[in-house]
């Protein structure tokens, strides 16, 4: 089978294509690759939708979970505080 | 921007626990890394440049103690190998094609104006934390952190093959376990 046609048929190859383009650009011959198979692929190409969007669900949990009401317990800070100040008269 | 460290606990401890539980999972852990963080910016305050806010400062003392935490975790799961990949063998047929019951399926929340709901989100966490160390360190220093895919590998000791395998499958499984959990 030549290279091409095997590209076209080979999900798995699509698959790991789509994760490297969410992180860098693909060379010219990936970016044709990727473009022929997703033309005909169904699968794939709901696979790279929900692909980019667990990214940015991913992307939202982690910083949203930042700013969202998760204290540390007030004698934890005391002491914490207090260790700083021993160490700053040090 | 000058550091106060005497403000340091009642402006920025919060946060920074927020920040390390998120990406370790473990309060106690978290809770160490943050007095770490302190003490060891500490040492480090006349370095202090005063070119970025001390919070963002602090932030990225902690960044390389949990890189610390990831590797510690991660060094006894590799290496991965591209031959006998266990992990996605289950997906796809010998020659690549979707398996037909691991072929994606719509989970209603493709398109931009979804609503995803607290549920959704709670399968998401669960499946996140199903992920193998390495993966997560990788995965989440990648999407999350938006390191260099070079730092990633040089911090992680992976080489740049592996890293896509890793990456690849880390988002083959989290899908899968969507789906599997969602629909």
């Amino acid at each position: 089978m030549s290279h091409l046609k095997k590209i076209i048929y080979n999900c798995k190859q699509a698959t790991y294509l789509i994760e490297k383009k969410s992180a860098q650009r693909l060379s010219f011959r990936e970016t044709v690759e990727l473009r022929i198979h997703l033309y005909g692929c169904s699968f794939c190409r709901l696979f790279s939708k929900q692909s980019a969007v667990i990214n940015n669900m991913v992307k939202e949990l982690f910083n949203s979970s930042a700013g969202s009401g998760i204290h540390l317990d007030d004698d934890f800070k005391k002491e914490l505080q207090q260790r700083i100040e021993e160490e700053l008269n040090k | 921007m000058t550091l106060n460290p005497h403000n340091w606990v009642s402006a920025h401890a919060d946060y920074l626990y927020s920040f390390a539980i998120t990406r370790l999972n473990d309060e106690e852990q978290a809770k160490d890394l943050v007095q770490e963080t302190f003490l060891a910016a500490l040492q480090k305050v006349n370095n202090f440049e005063g070119k970025s806010s001390e919070r963002t400062w602090l932030t990225a003392i902690l960044k390389n103690k949990i890189i610390d935490v990831y590797r510690k975790k991660s060094s006894g799961l590799r290496p991965v190998q591209e031959k006998n990949d266990e992990q996605t063998v289950d997906f796809f047929e010998e020659d690549g094609h979707w398996k037909t019951e691991h072929g994606p399926k719509e989970f209603g929340i493709e398109d931009k104006d979804h609503l995803v709901t607290r549920e959704f989100e709670q399968i998401l966490k669960k499946c996140m934390q199903k992920l193998p160390a390495l993966w997560m360190a990788v995965f989440t220093m990648k999407h999350i952190e938006d390191e260099p895919t070079e730092t990633i590998c040089a911090e992680l000791k992976v080489t740049a093959s592996n890293f896509w395998v890793i990456i690849h499958r880390a988002k083959l499984n989290l899908r899968a376990c969507l789906q599997k959990n969602w629909i």
